[in-house]
């Protein structure tokens, strides 16, 4: 199955949407892996947040 | 010699008095430290870092008019000091490579070999709740500075200089996928870190 995905690559996928674009299709497989794991819901939260927390942090060191 | 002759033009047409240049000094003591601490962070380097910070505190001394009109001194010193550190950053470029430490990939340790997770990771909480306190902004600080130099210096430059990946590959001639790679082990390590110094001893949702 092409939208089927681990959970160590649909690691990589979010990580990877950090720094660039996903291509359409990795965005549909990262979504319905999202609706069948319970472990990867988290950690996407995890890497939101700490994106949020970098925005704060920096400027906080700017204040 | 040059740069003595320079000294003195200026000085002749110093707009300042002598309160004036003691008040100034006085404030950019203050806030050396802390410019040198973001200036390491970003370079790894206490050469490079050090003279960021003097050329940072040359050019606004060289400015007067805006020194004077600054009711954020230090706001004004971190956007100076981000311009030298991209300064500093290309003309060391070459000299910025990967340890051993950089190397280790610490998401194998995270998966077993079907691909699933080892340990679920855990619900951190309403983002609310770390994010406003002081004590989470040093805690993420700390990890940042734990990070292996390159990929401490690739974080910072993502996510404190905020250039994006074009620039930082052009900046230090390395691979888009080579950039990946790291950000992706700094980003799994800061996770880690968090994890281990702050949402492990929280109670996540709890009272603060």
């Amino acid at each position: 199955m092409i939208l089927r995905r681990t959970c160590k690559e649909v690691t990589h996928l979010v990580l990877q949407a950090e720094d660039t674009a996903l291509p359409l299709a990795d965005r549909v497989a990262v979504r319905l892996h999202m609706y069948a794991c319970h472990a990867c819901p988290p950690f996407l939260k995890q890497v939101l947040l700490m994106r949020r927390a970098s925005e704060r942090w920096r400027r906080y060191t700017e204040e | 010699m040059m740069q003595r002759t320079e000294l003195c033009r200026k000085s002749r047409r110093s707009p300042y008095t002598a309160t004036d240049m003691n008040d100034i000094a006085t404030q950019l003591d203050k806030l050396r430290p802390v410019l040198l601490k973001y200036a390491q962070l970003q370079l790894r380097n206490s050469a490079w870092a050090e003279d960021a910070v003097s050329e940072t505190l040359l050019a606004a001394l060289e400015k007067p008019q805006s020194f004077a009109g600054q009711s954020q001194l230090k706001t004004w010193l971190i956007g100076i000091l981000k311009h030298k550190l991209i300064d500093q950053i290309r003309r060391n470029s070459r000299e910025m490579s990967t340890s051993a430490e950089d190397g280790e990939d610490i998401a194998e340790d995270l998966f077993k070999p079907d691909g699933h997770w080892r340990e679920a990771p855990q619900d951190w909480g309403d983002p609310e709740h770390c994010l406003r306190q002081l004590d989470f902004m040093r805690v993420l600080e700390a990890c940042v500075e734990h990070l292996p130099g390159q990929q401490g210096r690739l974080f910072m430059m993502r996510e404190w200089l905020e250039l994006d990946t074009e620039e930082i590959c052009k900046e230090l001639a390395i691979s888009p996928t080579n950039l990946w790679v790291m950000l992706h082990r700094a980003r799994l390590r800061l996770r880690e870190c968090l994890q281990l110094n702050w949402f492990a001893g929280v109670a996540v949702g709890g009272s603060s």
